[in-house]
């Protein structure tokens, strides 16, 4: 049974359909990109995925672990084992970054977390991701850089231990360096712990030391190519013009 | 910094929503008649200036009219009011030797807990009078006078009288008027030159006989160098009849010393909370105000700042969560006569479920204050579409080298940092309680932990219906 079971889903916005029956298989521990030019759904593939009650579904299902959780809200979601690091984090003020992390986990497992050992964890995944420790007692994402918003995000994503880890954009608006950072606290969750991961990009770089199993092209609310990781290779080399093409033919 | 506890939504309303029989307590009738202030007068055992104080103040409350710029205060007839209702027992210096029905009460809100724990010494009033009084010997030792307003009318009687209502005259407004003429209970802060009071005193104010009034007076005298945390707890329980508070609060903070003053209000939702708490402060002396606002039905509560001497300076930290039923008109005014004097007021609001909040502020620069500096900062939060919130922010600068700063901002809970919280799987009461409790956070944190938590908690309870 797949981890991620999406079929044939389409989800829509006020203004109208943006995706048409999408459909995707993700098993434990595997590596899905989801690349694709501008305004092609991907964003909207990840949102409607966690549950965002401003995409609807439309049609199709989706099952996570084997179960319908297309009428569950984003909470049951994230506590059935799925996460979303966003394009563009929140800021929440009056909540430190630690407090909200510790509340979090306290929410989805239910239980309380030794103080000690959540500082220790705590500690351990700022280091992957060479994030000044001081940044865990300042307001959620309050002020911080996009790079830091980013870390920020994998940050939790090491803490809470998803499942599933969809990944929108991570890489966006990100230098060489803060990028080479990202992808280590992915790598981390990739490899240390068999974690599964959508990861969205229209770029390449992000990708670079991460083993890639399946590549999904997703043009106008289709996905129109699924490769393997070489499938990456080639955008990066020719951009999406065969697969924009392809699609006006259709 | 406080954090948010899951857990706290256990607590219910029922934890200030409960109530004893007032049996064998001595009351007066209804209304306001002279003779009704000169009985209250005579059980009070008033020196004779004070007899005559008070019926000179119910002239003066007679003849001036209702505030006619603020929230609706027609559902309360000082007919209908019962202005003083004395507990059965006198004041006492040991919980033991407390009442059970009346020390329950304050068990129940965690007062001798608190004592316990973190408090220099305690004052608790039920009704219209003080039921227990105590403060910590070493304290005492330093000279510290902590008691209840009717002992220090007997015992410190000139300084009562050079001091009582010289900052809020009865002319200064209706209710002054009232508070002058049936003031009761209340505390007495006295602390000598050069004193500092490490940990805080506490009065808390508890109103429990149905259609009652409250007129506690609270009257604090720091010296030169002086330095004191005062916290004010008031809570009711709920009836369908208006209640009504109308207290007095005159801070005298000498030169170089420093006052805190915080407050947590929590009156029960049928409650007319008409108070008024004004400061003054010498050379170098600094006020400091945080102040929580929470229950009342009506709230008219500004408290107000005379920056008298050269460089003195004053805080206001404060926050007012107006739900369903409720009209808080809550803000902060300061006066600034001597040079360099500071202000600095920053206040958040929220509202939800129909609730209206309005945020008053007034901040004067007289013409002798040289090189005054002003700033005003006001967040409102509004939780629905229901729900009002105003902010009337005014200023009178009247030098040429003021520096003042004004910053408004109104927004609401966006939807998507909801989602943003739930994504995590916080579930959506929750991430709106964490949201609110964030907002308020700045204020939370000017508060000891203990009330920190308490308001947090009070914040949970709004959100989560309770």
């Amino acid at each position: 049974m797949a981890l991620l079971d999406v079929r044939n889903l389409s989800v829509g916005v006020e203004d109208g359909e943006i995706l048409h029956g999408v459909s995707l298989e993700i098993n434990k521990g595997e590596t899905h990109v989801l690349m694709g030019p501008n305004g092609a759904g991907k964003s909207t593939l990840g949102y409607a995925l966690m549950g965002n009650p401003n995409y609807k579904v439309t049609g199709g299902d989706i099952f996570f672990n084997g179960l319908s959780i297309k009428n569950e809200s984003a909470d049951k979601r994230a506590k059935a084992g799925m996460f979303l690091s966003f394009q563009n984090p929140l800021e929440v003020p009056g909540i430190s970054l630690s407090s909200f992390i510790r509340n979090s986990i306290v929410q989805q497992t239910g239980e309380k977390i030794k103080y000690s050992e959540f500082k220790k964890n705590l500690k351990e995944a700022m280091e992957v991701l060479s994030f000044d420790s001081a940044y865990k007692d300042r307001d959620l994402n309050v002020g911080f850089s996009g790079g830091e918003k980013k870390k920020a995000e994998i940050l939790q994503l090491l803490m809470l231990n998803p499942k599933l880890a969809i990944l929108d954009e991570t890489d966006s608006g990100l230098d060489v360096d803060a990028v080479r950072t990202v992808s280590r606290g992915i790598e981390e969750y990739q490899k240390k712990r068999d974690g599964a991961l959508l990861i969205i990009t229209h770029s390449t770089r992000i990708l670079e030391s991460l083993h890639v199993d399946y590549t999904h092209v997703l043009v106008k609310g289709n996905i129109v190519e699924t490769g393997d990781g070489s499938l990456v290779t080639e955008i990066n080399d020719h951009g999406f013009e065969r697969f924009i093409g392809g699609q006006e033919n259709n | 910094m406080a954090e948010i506890k899951p857990d706290v939504k256990d607590i219910d309303r029922s934890l200030y929503d409960f109530r004893y029989e007032e049996k064998d307590f001595y009351k007066v009738k209804e209304g306001l008649t002279e003779d009704i202030v000169r009985q209250i007068s005579k059980e009070k055992n008033d020196p004779e200036w004070m007899t005559e104080f008070r019926l000179k103040a119910l002239e003066t409350y007679n003849k001036q009219t209702v505030p006619e710029w603020g929230p609706d205060i027609s559902g309360l007839n000082m007919d209908d009011i019962v202005t003083y209702v004395r507990p059965n027992t006198a004041m006492k210096g040991k919980w033991s030797e407390v009442p059970d029905d009346i020390k329950n009460t304050f068990e129940r809100l965690g007062i001798p807990d608190a004592e316990r724990k973190s408090l220099a010494g305690v004052g608790a009033q039920y009704d219209s009078e003080l039921v227990y009084h105590n403060v910590k010997e070493e304290v005492l030792a330093q000279g510290v006078v902590y008691t209840d307003m009717e002992s220090a009318l007997r015992d410190h009687e000139d300084l009562v009288k050079t001091h009582f209502m010289k900052l809020v005259p009865p002319t200064d407004h209706k209710f002054a008027a009232l508070h002058g003429a049936v003031w009761s209970g209340g505390s007495f802060v006295y602390v000598p030159a050069g004193v500092k009071v490490e940990i805080p005193l506490q009065s808390y104010f508890r109103l429990n006989a149905p259609g009652a009034g409250q007129f506690e007076h609270t009257l604090i005298i720091l010296e030169e160098g002086a330095d004191l945390h005062f916290i004010e707890g008031c809570s009711a329980p709920k009836y369908s009849v208006a209640n009504l508070h109308a207290g007095c609060v005159e801070l005298f903070v000498g030169k170089n010393a420093r006052l805190r003053y915080s407050t947590i209000e929590n009156w029960s939702k049928n409650m007319y909370n008409l108070n008024t708490k004004r400061a003054i402060c010498e050379e170098g002396a600094k006020m400091e105000w945080v102040s929580g606002s929470f229950g009342s039905h009506v709230s008219y509560l500004y408290p107000t700042t005379i920056l008298k001497g050269d460089d003195s300076h004053m805080e206001f930290t404060g926050i007012t969560f107006a739900g369903k039923t409720q009209n808080l008109d809550t803000g902060a005014k300061v006066i600034q006569i001597g040079k360099n004097t500071s202000s600095s007021i920053s206040s958040k609001s929220i509202s939800k479920d129909g609730g209206i909040s309005t945020y008053r502020s007034s901040v004067t620069v007289m013409p002798e204050a040289k090189n005054a500096k002003a700033t005003v900062s006001c967040q409102s939060l509004m939780l629905d579409d229901i729900s009002v919130s105003d902010t009337v922010p005014a200023m009178d600068i009247r030098t040429d080298d003021a520096d003042i700063g004004h910053e408004a901002k109104i927004g609401r809970i966006s939807d998507d940092a909801v989602f943003y919280l739930m994504s995590r799987g916080i579930s959506e009461d929750e991430a709106r309680a964490m949201i609110v409790s964030g907002f308020a956070n700045p204020v939370s944190k000017e508060l000891p932990l203990e009330y920190a938590v308490e308001m947090n908690n009070l914040i949970n309870l709004e959100m989560t219906g309770g």
